[in-house]
């Protein structure tokens, strides 16, 4: 009563003032958080995709700066019937690659997804090809592959299935026969425990309610797990496809990019122009041709999870 | 339409007995539930009559063929799942035509079928609709619509109600007894609420541990429980119990303990004979307590303390204590009473209960 009485004789009023405190602002504590990221992005994406553009309008080879050419490196790779072989390689390579991993790390997902003893054992030790580091593993994969020393020629051999030594990375079918298995042997892992982790967001009732409705196994995963693991499965393609196209490691190390370029993909053919041979702009150019086709895969394929997912 | 017939079935995990030799008998176009606390068994004897679960021991029978080793599809049986398990990529009528589909139905007969439930259940408007897109409620009866569309022998239900609200639950309840009177399909019903199992069972199953611990109608489990883990799971509030030793008093009994000293009623004198100089058990319910006029004898009465008294309108709930033992009384209106009064409550002794004080068994007359 008192208090009121006072207020609404004088009606003095005090206005608070807010104290000075820049980082309760939205915008700038936007800012300052979005900071990092974008110099991370801008010094190591940004920066060096333009200079590698930059350089593919030039003629730079080592030592010699070089002067602007226009579309003239790009030309020449349209003639170059290296560079076509580079373009099929990497689309062959991907698309046979990503299928099998897709197919066997489904099937291992499937499997890991029920229960057995030593589960979380056998789920982390599936990993292993993923963790190893890719080069020493396609070492020890090169001489599994050696036309020597094979050990997959000693068995086959020993088994009677060839007479005579198989030169796997010496013919350009085999060779590509053999980077394709090294990739999916070292890919599996990766999708059979994503699709693992989707397997898991499934309810089982949701099987149990269709085992109940009358569908058999097949149907049950044609009609249930199939399209709710899509999401994630498309997710993981996605991931596989990018860094398949783009692969370089394995193909470096057991083969080079031969016999005699049959093997070259897109990363180890402009490795070995641009810094085996020297010839940067040529290399740089070789790099960018990947770009509008990855781009074009990545658009489609966010469409599609898009609609997925919608569902 | 079908019996169910579970013969002395056990259910062990590697290191769990869940279900102890649980033997029962479903007539058929009866509605059966089996009620008790998480972890007794009820769901997974549920499962195993699905077929989700294999028996480890004994035989499970629908109509007159063992169904041990049948798979859940040639069981002809439906089930609700506790959270719907609505396929969520399929529309509503997909979700219910699945079934159907699946059992190679023509198309006319599925749409006809699924129409006729969709009519039953009023979701008629939402069959173009993703489980997503409707309430708790709507999904309920499209997992209800689902189970109905195929007409099959039995329906099992597990905890079908038991994430609605309670408003909606309530509502649900006397749907799902509707159905089950227009539809007459063998029913097996697994829920952990009491008020569920007592509203909806032609006959209720109380389990505990893996066992079963009485079978019987509604009215029969709350009149007469055979033991007193039945008499205070069954009813709301739940049963008192007092712990008292019987003793001879003359030609009658007295049952005692420091706060209460009464007479053993007539009719359970003879058997609680042989019980004379042990503990046993009194359990008597809230709307059988009263509060005492001074017309009753003396020892159909005991003293306790009000420590709160909950108005609900049209009764009122004394929480009292009496000794070692508190208690609940549901008396009349109009009675005012204060915290801290003493008073004193008069029981019927028709209704009550005694049980033994080691077994926990009731004695009976």
């Amino acid at each position: 009563m008192a208090v009121a009485a006072s207020t609404s004789a004088s009606e003095r009023v005090i206005v608070a003032k807010a104290k000075w405190r820049p980082l309760e602002s939205e915008r700038n504590l936007a800012w300052l958080l979005l900071l990092p990221t974008m110099v991370l992005l801008g010094l190591f994406i940004a920066y060096p995709f333009m200079r590698g553009l930059l350089l593919s309008v030039t003629d730079t080879r080592v030592g010699v700066p070089g002067e602007f050419v226009g579309l003239d490196n790009f030309r020449r790779l349209a003639s170059d019937p290296i560079f076509h072989a580079v373009v099929w390689n990497t689309c062959w390579y991907t698309f046979v690659t990503t299928i099998f991993k897709l197919a066997l790390g489904l099937w291992l997902a499937l499997l890991l997804n029920r229960s057995f003893k030593f589960k979380a054992f056998t789920r982390a030790f599936i990993l292993l090809p993923f963790i190893i580091p890719t080069v020493l593993s396609t070492f020890a994969w090169k001489w599994m592959f050696d036309p020597t020393f094979s050990v997959l020629n000693w068995m086959l051999y020993q088994t009677g299935f060839i007479r005579s030594a198989i030169n796997w990375l010496g013919d350009g079918d085999l060779a590509m026969l053999s980077i394709i298995i090294v990739n999916i042997w070292r890919g599996v892992p990766f999708f059979a425990i994503s699709l693992l982790a989707g397997l898991q967001t499934i309810s089982p009732d949701l099987n149990e309610a269709a085992a109940i409705d009358g569908a058999r196994p097949l149907q049950r995963f044609w009609y249930i797990t199939w399209p709710l693991l899509l999401p994630v499965t498309m997710v993981v393609m996605l991931f596989s496809v990018i860094q398949t196209f783009a692969d370089f490691q394995i193909v470096y190390v057991m083969t080079g990019g031969g016999p005699a370029n049959a093997t070259h993909l897109f990363a180890t053919y402009a490795y070995q122009l641009g810094v085996g041979t020297g010839l940067l702009s040529q290399g740089a150019a070789v790099s960018l041709a990947m770009f509008p086709i990855l781009l074009l895969i990545v658009i489609v394929q966010l469409l599609y999870i898009r609609r997925v997912e919608v569902r | 339409m079908a019996t169910v017939s579970i013969r002395g079935v056990h259910k062990r995990y590697d290191d769990f007995h869940a279900v102890k030799g649980v033997s029962l008998e479903i007539k058929d176009k009866e509605f059966v539930v089996l009620v008790g606390p998480s972890g007794c068994g009820k769901t997974t004897t549920l499962r195993m009559v699905a077929g989700l679960e294999t028996i480890t021991e004994g035989n499970i029978l629908i109509g007159d063929t063992v169904v041990n080793e049948l798979p859940p599809m040639d069981r002809d049986i439906a089930m609700v799942f506790q959270n719907y398990a609505l396929y969520p990529h399929m529309s509503v009528y997909d979700n219910m035509a699945f079934g159907l589909k699946m059992r190679k139905f023509d198309k006319a007969e599925i749409k006809r079928r699924v129409a006729e439930a969709a009519d039953i259940l009023g979701i008629k408007d939402h069959l173009h609709r993703k489980p997503r897109q409707l309430s708790g409620g709507q999904r309920q009866r499209v997992a209800l619509g689902r189970a109905i569309v195929r007409n099959p022998q039995v329906f099992l239900f597990d905890e079908p109600l038991s994430n609605l609200d309670a408003k909606l639950r309530v509502q649900m309840r006397v749907e799902l007894k509707k159905l089950h009177q227009r539809l007459g399909t063998t029913a097996v019903y697994v829920t952990h609420d009491q008020v569920e199992a007592m509203t909806l069972g032609d006959r209720v199953v109380v389990m505990k541990d893996g066992l079963i611990q009485q079978v019987g109608e509604p009215l029969e489990l709350y009149n007469n429980p055979a033991n007193k883990y039945v008499g205070g799971f069954i009813g709301s509030p739940a049963m008192n119990f007092a712990d008292v030793t019987i003793a001879q008093n003359g030609s009658g009994l007295m049952a005692s303990n420091s706060a209460m000293n009464i007479a053993v009623p007539e009719h359970l004198a003879a058997p609680l004979g042989a019980h004379v100089g042990k503990p046993a058990t009194f359990g008597i319910r809230p709307e059988d307590l009263r509060l005492s006029d001074g017309s009753e004898p003396a020892h159909q009465t005991f003293e306790a303390v009000v420590e709160v008294a909950e108005q609900l309108g049209s009764e009122i709930l004394l929480d009292v204590s009496c000794g070692p033992s508190s208690m609940v009384a549901s008396v009349d209106p109009t009675v005012r009473v204060k915290p801290g009064e003493k008073i004193r409550l008069a029981f019927n002794p028709k209704r009550a209960h005694f049980f033994d004080g080691k077994t926990e068994m009731a004695v009976r007359g």
